[in-house]
């Protein structure tokens, strides 16, 4: 292709927003009700335009009260799993790093895991989840102070250790609950899943999740430098004590807010930035909205898949790895040098 | 432009690593900075830096104190240049000298076409344009500075910092990147630089510093600091100085005195 990478990259971007469309689109028509997309067209276009109702209730039923609020959910989360995991792998400067990393997604886990224990509320299990998962990344980043010379490094290291804090937590509910209604309940939600979304959750955990993905669509210049290191950054200006706050609580708030209405969906916040880093580069202001788009279709590419591959839903965290990680692979051996 | 260390004073926890560090340098000259490993030059360009806080004694540009000014402010004056080591993301040449402009745009702004001309035009200057859709990793030691200079040049600061900027460089380089450093200095820049080799001192600096036991012991032209008794102080190595004459006149070399 013609051009310098910059001009490149931003055709990559025009066409990954294409993509998404079509498969925001696409998804509607998916699923055990088949619709067509003729249908699908005329019942969209019906209710953009607000033309009078010639179609039957139970399309409607499937497209906007069944599919809509899983297709919206699988776009958020993705966009925001993918845009929280390329905030942290620049911060970090480590690309293994992941929206976890800090102890968000263990936190979050527990919380659920104990509100489901005590047979709480869908809407308090989403709530516990959240506050646990700020909790978490809130006592990383204390500690994390404490180690003056690196503190990026302090903070992985004290949050691998309040992940694995929360984890024996929720391994010491999971022995104790009750193994036949409330284990498979929390197994199931730890396995990640948007199937049963209802508007609601996903009303009030996309401000959160919104909010987060504008502060860092903002700071996105700014990432490239804090990406190149920390005394670097500085002496090019960049105040990194706003600049490591910032970041963390924007990709927290992000991934606490997605754990809390999906479960655990790992994977798309390690993997999806690294696609995004091989389409468009390291720059930033181009690679940090293609990880959002790119995260989005992902997600509900594999969300179409895990209502159509059996007559059971498939946990969609469960499906996350098995597309993504033989299409990762391929691509580490096809163009391992780009990497 | 000037850069006067007062009575400058650095301990990390309790150990004291610089203490009672005077010195100061004008634009249009090369400062080399000599000293053994751990002797504390790097704390010393860290404290210059802003990048340490908590130093005693006072760090004036223009007579203006340092230690207030917002890291902003602060990269208007004095950039960095770091050694050239592997990048964890691989940014283009041209981006990673783009970073550069960011000190000089308001804060929310993003780079534009100004920017971009100001990339090319410090390119063009260190004859690295051809690189600019490089891969920075991809690039030789040599290239790598001098990206990294041009970064710097980019961020328009009249002080240049540069942590040993000819380490990992084969010989050929090391030379290229000295004239280019020296250069610089004629342009109007402070370039201040540690260096572990003396003889880079004696042929490019205007100005010499010597760290040794946390102060600066000596400073001054090269000729005056760098005597074989300084180099035995320094390195606690024997050497001898001669002047060779060559096709460009007579230069100084060190010449170790290795026992046989």
């Amino acid at each position: 292709m013609a051009g310098t990478p910059e001009k490149r990259g931003k055709w990559f971007l025009l066409l990954a927003g294409i993509l998404f469309s079509v498969i925001f689109v696409m998804s509607f028509a998916l699923g055990k009700y088949p619709v067509s997309p003729g249908e699908l067209i005329h019942v969209l276009w019906g209710k953009l335009t607000g033309a009078p109702k010639d179609w039957p209730d139970d399309i409607e039923l499937v497209i906007f009260k069944i599919r809509m609020p899983r297709i919206l959910a699988g776009a958020l989360i993705g966009a925001g799993l993918a845009s929280a995991g390329a905030a942290y792998q620049g911060l970090f400067r480590n690309p293994m790093v992941s929206p976890d990393v800090l102890g968000a997604s263990a936190g979050a886990g527990f919380g659920a895991a104990l509100s489901l224990l005590l047979g709480l509320g869908f809407a308090m299990v989403s709530i516990n989840a959240f506050i646990c998962g700020l909790l978490a990344v809130i006592v990383a980043y204390l500690i994390s102070t404490k180690v003056k010379q690196n503190p990026t490094l302090g903070m992985v290291l004290a949050g691998i250790m309040i992940s694995s804090l929360f984890s024996s937590g929720t391994s010491y509910i999971k022995l104790i609950a009750d193994p036949n209604n409330t284990l498979p309940l929390i197994t199931y939600w730890l396995m990640g899943s948007i199937s049963s979304i209802r508007v609601s959750e996903l009303k009030a955990a996309c401000i959160p999740i919104l909010f987060g993905m504008l502060v860092l669509f903002i700071m996105r210049w700014k990432m490239n430098l804090v990406a190149v290191g920390e005394d670097e950054a500085r002496s090019m200006g960049v105040n990194m004590n706003f600049m490591r706050v910032v970041i963390v609580a924007a990709a927290t708030l992000i991934s606490s807010a997605c754990v809390s209405i999906s479960g655990m969906i790992g994977w798309v916040g390690l993997v999806i930035p690294h696609f995004s880093r091989m389409a468009v580069g390291n720059d930033y202001r181009i690679m940090l909205p293609m990880s959002m788009l790119m995260g989005a279709g992902f997600l509900m590419v594999v969300d179409n898949f895990a209502r159509l591959i059996a007559t059971q839903e498939i946990p969609i965290g469960i499906l996350t790895a098995f597309v993504g990680a033989p299409f990762f692979l391929y691509l580490i051996l096809k163009r391992g040098d780009t990497i | 432009m000037k850069l006067t260390v007062t009575d400058l004073g650095f301990s990390y926890k309790n150990q004291e690593t610089l203490k009672h560090v005077n010195f100061s340098a004008d634009t249009r000259q090369c400062v080399c900075l000599l000293g053994e490993n751990g002797a504390g030059k790097t704390t010393l360009f860290r404290c210059i830096l802003g990048l340490l806080g908590g130093y005693q004694g006072q760090i004036l540009i223009d007579g203006a104190d340092c230690r207030h000014k917002s890291v902003k402010e602060r990269a208007r004056l004095i950039s960095y240049i770091p050694q050239a080591n592997l990048p964890t993301f691989n940014y283009t040449v041209f981006q990673t000298v783009l970073m550069g402009t960011n000190p000089l745009m308001d804060t929310f702004h993003t780079p534009g076409n100004k920017e971009r001309k100001l990339v090319y035009e410090k390119l063009e200057l260190l004859g690295i344009t051809h690189l600019a859709q490089r891969g920075y990793a991809n690039l030789s030691g040599g290239e790598r500075q001098l990206v990294l200079i041009a970064r710097a040049l980019v961020q328009d600061s009249d002080i240049l910092i540069m942590d040993e900027p000819t380490a990992n460089l084969d010989y050929g380089n090391q030379f290229r990147i000295m004239e280019k450093v020296k250069k610089l200095a004629g342009q109007g820049y402070l370039i201040l630089l540690s260096t572990h080799n003396p003889e880079h001192a004696l042929l490019f600096a205007d100005q010499v510093l010597v760290l040794k036991e946390h102060s600066i012991i000596k400073s001054g032209s090269p000729k005056d600091v760098l005597g074989s008794k300084m180099i035995q102080d320094i390195y606690g190595i024997k050497v001898e100085l001669k002047n060779i004459s060559t096709e460009s006149g007579m230069v100084p070399v060190f010449v170790p005195c290795l026992d046989r």
